[in-house]
């Protein structure tokens, strides 16, 4: 009988000061909720707009997200050169650049005087469209790490295994890789999208503030916080619960880490 | 861990450390964003006035300093740029004193140098051709902002609720927006951006107040720094910087 793997009991009591850390002040948070507000703050259209916004551009964004990312992270973990290496640590950056920088980023690429988008006469900031794309911007090296490392953990048998058996790069691709690697897809899915919903700096920098088209729930958040604090309550609390009804809908399904084993139970 | 390398790292994480146990705490002074820049020049000249090592001057949007300010920071002396931001700060933590005027200012029709878009008025700012912004209505810029487009019948027509009047001056300048109320000190401050003259009709008064708060924990510094804002150096610093007089 294999000895059953016990956790060093070390390692509770920082993984509990670690938990408190998070759930404190989330506590605090709803403690301090006017709760006889919110049913009232729920049937306000305006409300009702802002979490509209939110949760269709965070969707949208994920998926755009995905629909580039994927593919980013198939190419990512097709070797070990350095090229790759490099490539990887520009994906990273727009983790590590403070939101703000990149909604700026954003508005010198993609503004109406943008690089990009000045020669063509487009105009972005200020519109739903850059909410996308900021979301999408922040979202994506989460769903491109997740979705490598989901894709490298594939073991390369089961793709030999196709491949000899006549199928062409696509088919090994969409057939056996993608669906092998499901668990990690998802999760960075799931992670692009909350990050997408939660998004504020590039927001707010790059497609502005503007209820009803631009402004989305952590927007509307922090243009109540001075103002209006138990507005700015109502909006976190609502925040909050949207981003729980969703995890707790996917309740570990989507969750899983990568496991490189067909055969083993999800 | 060696005992040399561990007697470094106690070094260094003392080192912060030293600055406290001082004789005498410094007045904590907020200033609205907009009067960061006369306050660098002011707080050196009361400093060699007599004033040094005794001020820690905090600069930044209006709300976010009533946000700190309630949540407890030792606030002595406050200088909002509204009235009902100051009206809030004595609500929440109290004042001995009234506040005194140390500042006035207009705000400005502003575009970039050269008038491209060729803006006439304030009329122009519902041009569907035009990108306006104005800061959002919680902010002091945005709350003077429609104020005077109410006054005159406007509407308050702006592409994003800016949560501050540099994001203004910032998108003016990159030109991402074509015409924007930010405040006459920052065309001022900046050439790239030039304001179209108003009537003097089309103007609402905004007015820098300064308090002293009971939230303070050196109302020595404090009150010589506001005796000293209300002196013809200090106000001959702010006119050069674009603010009006106040009267003494």
């Amino acid at each position: 009988m294999k000895p059953r793997i016990r956790t060093p009991w070390v390692v509770l009591p920082a993984a509990a000061a670690g938990l408190l850390l998070l759930l404190v002040p989330l506590a605090a948070l709803v403690a301090r909720v006017p709760w006889a507000r919110v049913h009232a703050a729920l049937l306000e259209p305006a409300l009702r707009e802002t979490i509209a916004l939110s949760l269709t551009s965070s969707v949208l964004a994920a998926l755009l997200a995905a629909l580039l990312g994927i593919p980013l992270a198939t190419w990512l973990a097709g070797g070990r050169g350095l090229h790759r290496r490099a490539v990887r640590s520009l994906v990273t950056l727009p983790m590590v650049l403070p939101p703000v920088v990149g909604g700026f980023a954003l508005l010198l690429a993609f503004g109406r005087e943008g690089l990009v988008t000045a020669p063509i006469g487009l105009q972005l900031p200020f519109t739903f469209l850059a909410v996308v794309l900021a979301q999408t911007f922040v979202a994506l090296p989460f769903l491109v790490l997740a979705a490598e490392a989901g894709l490298r953990a594939v073991e390369t048998r089961h793709l030999e295994a196709a491949a000899s058996l006549g199928a062409g790069p696509w088919r090994v691709w969409t057939r056996v890789r993608l669906p092998l690697a499901k668990s990690s897809l998802g999760a960075g899915l799931l992670l692009a999208w909350a990050r997408a919903l939660g998004e504020f700096g590039a927001t707010i920098t790059f497609a502005g503030n503007l209820q009803g088209r631009t402004r989305t729930l952590p927007l509307a958040v922090f243009s109540a916080l001075e103002s209006d604090p138990e507005a700015a309550l109502v909006l976190s609390v609502t925040l909050m619960g949207l981003a729980l009804a969703v995890l707790f809908a996917l309740r570990g399904r989507w969750f899983s880490v990568a496991s490189s084993d067909p055969e083993a139970p999800r | 861990m060696t005992r040399r390398s561990l007697a470094a790292v106690a070094l260094m994480l003392a080192s912060p450390l030293s600055g406290c146990g001082r004789a005498e705490p410094r007045a904590m002074v907020f200033v609205a964003a907009s009067l960061a820049a006369p306050f660098e020049e002011l707080e050196r000249a009361f400093e060699q006035a007599g004033g040094a090592d005794t001020l820690e001057v905090h600069a930044a949007g209006t709300p976010s300093l009533l946000l700190q300010l309630r949540a407890g920071a030792p606030v002595d002396l406050f200088v909002p740029a509204d009235l009902a931001h100051m009206d809030q700060a004595i609500e929440a933590v109290g004042a001995s004193a009234a506040p005194l005027p140390i500042a006035r200012g207009h705000l400005s029709l502003a575009v970039r140098a050269g008038n491209p878009k060729r803006v006439e008025g304030l009329a122009d700012l519902i041009r569907p051709d035009l990108v306006p912004l104005l800061c959002g209505p919680e902010v002091p810029a945005g709350r003077y902002a429609r104020t005077l487009l109410a006054q005159l019948n406007l509407p308050a027509r702006s592409a994003s609720d800016e949560p501050s009047v540099q994001g203004v001056v910032s998108k003016l300048r990159l030109g991402e927006a074509d015409v924007g109320l930010v405040y006459h000190t920052d065309v001022l401050a900046h050439p790239d951006l030039e304001e179209i003259p108003l009537p003097s009709a089309q103007q609402v008064p905004v007015l820098y107040l300064a308090a002293r708060l009971d939230s303070g924990q050196a109302p020595g510094p404090a009150g010589a720094f506001l005796k000293f804002l209300r002196s013809t150096e200090a106000q001959a610093i702010l006119r050069s910087h674009g603010f009006e007089e106040v009267a003494p």
